[in-house]
């Protein structure tokens, strides 16, 4: 969604902090946290473990509130608002689906409280089984349902009420990975359908590049980029970011002239780089070419070994001044083994693939 | 070297362990098996077997005392029992589901204090206070010892009922709010349907308990209100007869019925 700064905005999050416990003992699980996310958006939060997601996600169901900051949903300030009272649902990672009342029980649950009549009841809850092909289930209890058709009729219960918004914290990583990927597409056909905007929680990269409009990278309670999954992963804003989504090899150059200077040779860099002593250029593996040594251009390199993966391998290269490279190669058509350990090469790197990071 | 044996230790192993397990049951058993025995003794002696009969089923069922005693201790029991659930409900729910405050440990010492104070003590102790308020109202009727059954009564349900709360799934409660549910509601419709399993088990202790006490009824009743128990401990006093033992046999009964009850709505479900 590239034109989500200028989209309505469905949930904004100010300069948000939540710390648990006192004094000494207090963590930050939040700290200082902005985030806007547009209506009808598939947003994503991606972070390692205890970075914060589901902190975030319970500060704008209502589960808790923030310990400085404010919640903005369609505009309007909720932070005071207790969770029954906020147009958001959740999809639990544990489901949370309720024991003692049937599939189609729980999926009336929000209605029956916000008090729609019995006949609109029933026909949400229908229309809502049907989206999520449990029709047939309707009277079973949810004990007796596998887990994947639990992570629906959780789905399905979050979405009869038509939430403005609806929370999602890693609904799919209960699940093995064949109905991952199924519930993978269930979920961004339901997003598209519905028109609902999707708050996403979820540590696994390929999940999120896949699904999402937009993703928030997240580390130790901070938000530390925010972009489209190609800007993430093309133009990844720090190192953090870049080690975290997808595979990345990092050099230390000095840059200079509009080029980053290497103890094997000189890389160009965009036009307008700024100099400076020491950088960090993070290139991926994918945009590495080998060439015969000596080509004008590469820098000089041997093959220290190479990892086969089948449809592609990965050549660990070691540069003039020791340093590490990994360039992916695509298996040949033929097969062909890549260059044995030991072989001088050169190496092309495609041009834009350099990202200079700031520190 | 001890030959490494291919089961892992178990008590059962031990020798003795057979002798003392029948030793226990022996003396747990025989004497109830005795007195269910003799409660169907046609013999007017309590030692002498003189054929099966119901006769000292059909004299306590006939005897108008016993009727009343039988009634006293199952109203007592009723009232105390539901209004012991209702408090012990509300003091499980003030203690586990609100944020840890001062004084929590003091508070749940304080609810089971009946377990751990000697019955004799609080007995004597309700004697007094209940009769400086008799002298001062001039009120004597039931109402005491549905009080003082109650109070004691409260720990036995508030226990079950607690452990249920705390296995209860948190999140249940979360997803009830998230989807519109007011405290109230929440309460209403995911917290006590789920809770009442635990609510039914812990009247159910509450009553047998009640229904089962002799020394707080002893000092606490006035005259004309014994119960079941005192009423036998009366009887005890002057000539033990079978007609006791076919009381105390009904009452067995009942209780194994409750507490059967009991075990089957605490027990997990897998
Ligand atoms: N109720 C709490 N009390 C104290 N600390 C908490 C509490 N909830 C979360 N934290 C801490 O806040 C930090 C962020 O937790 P959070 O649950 O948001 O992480 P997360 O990103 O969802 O991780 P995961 O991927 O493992 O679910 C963690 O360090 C965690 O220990
Ligand atoms: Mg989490």
């Amino acid at each position: 969604m590239s034109e989500a700064a200028t989209a309505a905005v469905a949930v904004e999050g100010r300069n948000l902090v939540k710390a648990f416990g006192q004094g000494n003992a207090a963590v930050r699980a939040l700290d200082d946290v902005s985030v806007t996310i547009a209506k009808g958006e598939f947003f994503t939060l991606l972070g390692p473990s205890g970075c914060g997601k589901t902190t975030l996600l319970r500060l704008i169901a209502g589960f808790e509130s923030p310990t400085s900051g404010a919640i903005l949903l369609d505009g309007r300030d909720i932070t005071a608002l207790p969770p029954n009272r906020r147009p958001v649902n959740t999809v639990f990672q544990s489901y949370a689906l309720f024991p003692h009342l049937t599939v189609a029980q729980n999926v009336a649950f929000g209605l029956q409280m916000l008090g729609k009549p019995k006949a609109e009841v029933a026909a949400t809850v229908d229309r809502m089984l049907a989206l999520v092909k449990l029709e047939a289930f309707a009277a079973r209890r949810t004990s007796q349902l596998s887990g994947g058709q639990q992570q629906r009729v959780a789905l399905a219960r979050a979405l009869a009420p038509a939430p403005q918004v609806l929370l999602l914290d890693e609904p799919l990583s209960a699940l093995d990975l064949k109905l991952r990927k199924e519930m993978q597409t269930e979920l961004k056909r339901l997003q598209t359908e519905t028109g609902i905007t999707f708050v996403f929680v979820t540590h696994d990269q390929e999940e999120a590049l896949t699904m999402s409009d937009r993703v928030a990278v997240m580390s130790a309670g901070q938000i530390l980029q925010t972009g489209s999954p190609r800007q993430i992963y093309t133009r990844p804003a720090n190192r953090f970011v870049a080690s975290f989504i997808g595979e990345t090899n990092f050099l230390t150059a000095r840059i200079s002239g509009g080029a980053a200077h290497l103890a094997g040779g000189v890389i160009a860099l965009p036009a307008g780089t700024a100099d400076t002593a020491s950088a960090t250029l993070a290139i991926r593996p994918e945009h590495l070419r080998l060439a015969p040594p000596g080509t004008p251009g590469a820098l000089p390199a041997t093959v220290a070994h190479s990892v086969y993966f089948g449809t592609d391998s990965h050549l660990h290269l070691r540069l003039a001044d020791g340093a590490e490279l990994v360039a992916r190669q695509q298996t040949s058509a033929d097969g062909a083994a890549g260059p044995e350990p030991g072989t001088e090469v050169g190496v092309l790197i495609a041009e834009g693939a350099v990202q200079v990071l700031q520190e | 070297m001890a030959k490494r044996s291919a089961r892992p230790f178990s008590v059962t192993d031990l020798p003795g362990f057979a002798t003392i397990a029948i030793m226990a049951f022996v003396a747990l058993y025989v004497p109830i098996l005795t007195l269910v025995a003799y409660s169907f003794n046609g013999a007017t002696s309590v030692a002498v077997w003189g054929g099966f009969s119901l006769q000292w089923y059909v004299a306590a069922w006939d005897n108008t005392v016993v009727q009343a005693a039988a009634m006293r201790s199952l109203g007592i029991a009723a009232c105390a029992s539901v209004l012991a659930t209702t408090v012990a409900t509300m003091a499980a729910l003030g203690t586990t589901r609100t944020a840890p405050f001062r004084g929590q440990t003091a508070i749940y010492v304080a609810i089971n204090q009946p377990l751990m104070v000697p019955e004799i003590v609080t007995a004597v102790a309700l004697l007094i206070f209940f009769a400086a308020i008799k002298v001062a109202t001039g009120y004597t009727g039931l109402a005491y010892l549905v009080m003082a059954h109650t109070a004691f009564c409260i720990p036995f349900a508030y226990l079950p009922i607690r452990a249920r709360l705390e296995g209860m799934d948190l999140s249940l409660e979360t997803a009830a709010a998230d989807l519109y549910a007011s405290r109230w509601r929440t309460f209403r419709y995911v917290t006590l349907p789920l809770l009442a399993p635990g609510i039914a088990a812990g009247a159910m202790l509450a009553f047998v308990i009640s229904l089962d006490d002799v020394v707080i009824t002893e000092f606490v009743k006035s005259a004309g209100q014994d119960t079941l128990p005192t009423y036998m401990l009366g009887q005890m006093r002057r000539a033990i007869t079978p007609e006791t033992n076919a009381i105390s046999t009904a009452l067995l009964a009942l209780t194994v019925l409750l507490l059967t009850a009991f075990f089957l709505l605490t027990r997990k479900r897998d």
